[in-house]
């Protein structure tokens, strides 16, 4: 007889926060660090709360230095600790870029496999909100391009809650994409919410008639999508890749074979982006299983405005995915 | 040491005079140190010359009282964070000439397997961290390192290294800030030898005060003679204490020169002739070794017994490494990601 387990409705923001909860008391070298994540309890609210229960040395405030605090942890992680770097966005990243890339991705292979780095950072990511260029964009697809790093967009509150204990178990660095759009995403989750894989992607609807390849913040515009193909008689399936990289291809070429059709919907700018990486493996793994050409439906290759119509056309829309979808069903051998 | 202040009683001093010589084996070690690093050195040169070491080659040569002087310092539980021009700091901290020079010759004997080279040079149980070639990239490392010892309860320290170079970059003010911030105990040494590659410090720096600069971050900052190692132990060891005993991060200005050009690419067309032969002058091995005779801690024969012990160590290490083996191509993905979390 199996126990009825609890479930409960809470939202991503909360699932993080307990996942981060969790981490603290499972392991004490696990800490967070970042910009506000202490007394302002997270520019996202991710945190709130802890501070007051973890201390300030484990909830520890940074100064506006990424590049610092970002070194700062993969020193940290060196020496023994287990820590959580938060970057308020993935915009803001790029100042710590050079400490990603030359020492947490490269350390390990530059030192003969001698210096691992067991870090793990979080950053918020994505458009939607009206915050225009500068906070706007979606480059979790050029973190995908290191070798080195795991990266993970967690897109369900399952994916938020579970992630998180696996990544600080990976003695490696791992970055999590949390897209602004999803912190207030509610949802049922199980009360004792198990960890969850890294590597494979979730097959999220399944159908027989084209198969939509997506991640993070575009896998609701996706379904949404999905339910309104659902209506027109043309049944998708849904691929949530769920890690950047490394990419689970087998699961999107599976359904592929079986779809023989695919859109790919990526948040990031077309030109060099995963949504490229993804239609160049279907057409390496299953060309001539293809029944049309892939199609795509990414951003607009502009830096993001302010304008809300003008925001909403450079996004990927659920009407995009919807005509995509259709042009490719449509073009029927 | 516990204020910040800045002393710059030694700065430009003409000899390590007001230090008085330490016991005669030490002296001598310190004597010893210095010639392995500047032999081993040359000899990379010639090796370089007949393409047995390729890629960038940054050698130490003028500057060898700094890492030997700093090292001296260190308790072997304490971490190490250097540069590009590190093979100085991986000698003088214990590393084998044999490990680093197969590392050179691309060997799989070599300190990193041969994926690092001249500029990558780690050993995890010497807690020598790099190695690191982007300018101004290890000094996070450091403060994170320290971080991590402090959250620990351990009393080790870390000591970093960089040039005068890195000075100019934002990650060092940022972690300049850090350190003092959460006064994690990190001995920052910043060897200036006046040049950010083939830029003179006073073409990249409005104020060329180092230690002043590091001061006003609230962190005891001190200039330092880098060409004497006597004065280079001592400012070291008082910071060292300092730092070990809780009171936060301790900033040394090492005013050094490099006798070389900034790397084997470099044709040094910035500096004049007599600019070099003045430093020259100030050669550390030489200054040592004439306060040595001169105080009589060096018998008549010893320096010459040095050269052959030193020149047998290059020696040996040049065989180790050409007899070193190449690492298979099959491995070449190996250490993307750590194998316990592949298998």
């Amino acid at each position: 007889m199996t126990e009825a387990v609890e479930t409960r409705t809470t939202t991503y923001r909360e699932a993080m926060r307990e996942a981060i909860r969790e981490a603290l008391q499972r392991d004490e070298r696990v800490f967070l660090m970042g910009e506000d994540v202490g007394r302002y309890g997270g520019t996202f609210g991710v945190s709130r709360g802890l501070l007051e229960e973890f201390g300030e040395e484990r909830i520890r405030d940074t100064p506006l230095s990424e590049g610092g605090f970002v070194g700062a942890g993969i020193g940290a992680a060196i020496g023994g600790m287990r820590p959580i770097v938060e970057v308020m966005t993935v915009n803001f990243s790029l100042l710590a870029l050079d400490q990603i890339m030359n020492n947490a991705a490269t350390l390990l292979h530059m030192s003969g496999g001698q210096i691992n780095v067991p870090l793990v950072i979080r950053m918020t990511t994505g458009g939607g909100r009206q915050l225009a260029a500068q906070h706007s964009h979606s480059l979790e697809g050029w973190y995908a391009h290191i070798p080195g790093i795991r990266v993970l967009a967690p897109a369900t509150l399952e994916d938020a809650r579970g992630m998180l204990g696996p990544a600080l178990e990976d003695p490696d660095p791992v970055i999590i994409f949390e897209h602004g759009s999803l912190y207030n995403m509610e949802s049922e989750l199980d009360g004792d919410a198990p960890p969850v894989d890294l590597t494979s992607a979730g097959v999220r609807r399944e159908g027989d008639d084209i198969t939509l390849v997506t991640y993070g913040g575009t896998l609701p515009t996706t379904l949404a999508a999905a339910d309104e193909l659902a209506g027109s008689g043309i049944a998708a399936e849904v691929i949530d890749l769920r890690s950047l990289r490394p990419l689970d291809t087998e699961t999107i070429l599976a359904s592929v074979r079986k779809t023989r059709r695919a859109v790919v919907i990526d948040e990031g700018w077309r030109t060099g982006s995963i949504s490229a990486e993804i239609s160049a493996r279907i057409v390496e793994g299953a060309f001539f299983e293809l029944d049309a050409p892939i199609a795509r439906v990414c951003s607009a290759e502009v830096p993001m405005p302010y304008a809300k119509h003008m925001e909403d056309a450079a996004l990927p829309q659920v009407a995009d995915v919807v005509a995509a979808a259709r042009e490719v069903v449509g073009s029927r051998p | 040491m516990t204020a910040p202040t800045v002393e710059a009683g030694d700065r430009g001093a003409a000899s390590g005079a007001h230090h008085p010589l330490p016991a005669r084996d030490h002296a001598l070690n310190l004597l010893r140190e210095m010639l392995r690093i500047r032999r081993f050195e040359e000899r990379c040169v010639e090796l370089y010359s007949a393409e047995k070491i390729r890629g960038f080659l940054h050698l130490y040569i003028g500057e060898e009282a700094v890492g030997v002087g700093v090292m001296q310092a260190l308790e072997p539980e304490d971490a190490v964070v250097a540069t590009y021009r590190e093979h100085g700091q991986a000698l003088a901290r214990g590393m084998s000439a044999r490990s680093i020079m197969a590392e050179m010759f691309g060997r799989v004997e070599g300190c990193s397997r041969g994926r690092g080279g001249s500029m990558h040079l780690f050993d995890a149980e010497l807690r020598f961290y790099g190695g690191n070639a982007i300018v101004g990239g290890g000094i996070p490392l450091a403060v994170g390192l320290a971080l991590a010892d402090r959250m620990q309860g351990r009393s080790q320290v870390t000591a970093c290294f960089f040039g005068d170079g890195a000075v100019a970059e934002g990650v060092f003010h940022e972690s300049m800030n850090l350190a003092a911030l959460w006064k994690v105990p990190v001995l920052f040494c910043c060897e200036n030898n006046l040049y950010a590659m083939g830029t003179a410090l006073h073409r990249h720096q409005a104020q060329t005060d180092l230690a002043l600069k590091a001061a006003s971050y609230g962190m005891a900052a001190y200039a330092v003679d880098g060409m004497d190692v006597l004065a280079v132990e001592e400012a070291s060891r008082a910071a060292v204490l300092a730092v070990r005993e809780g009171h936060g991060p301790v900033f040394l200005e090492l005013q050094t020169y490099r006798f070389r050009a900034h790397s084997m690419y470099d044709p040094d067309l910035y500096r004049t002739r007599e600019e070099i032969d003045q430093w020259k002058e100030r050669d550390p091995i030489s200054m040592l070794a004439i306060r040595m005779e001169a105080e009589g801690a060096l018998e008549a024969g010893q320096m010459e017994q040095l050269e052959e012990e030193v020149t047998a160590e290059v020696d040996d290490a040049i065989a180790f490494a050409e007899a070193g083996t190449l690492e298979p191509v099959e491995e070449l993905t190996r250490f993307v990601h750590s194998e316990e979390a592949a298998s």
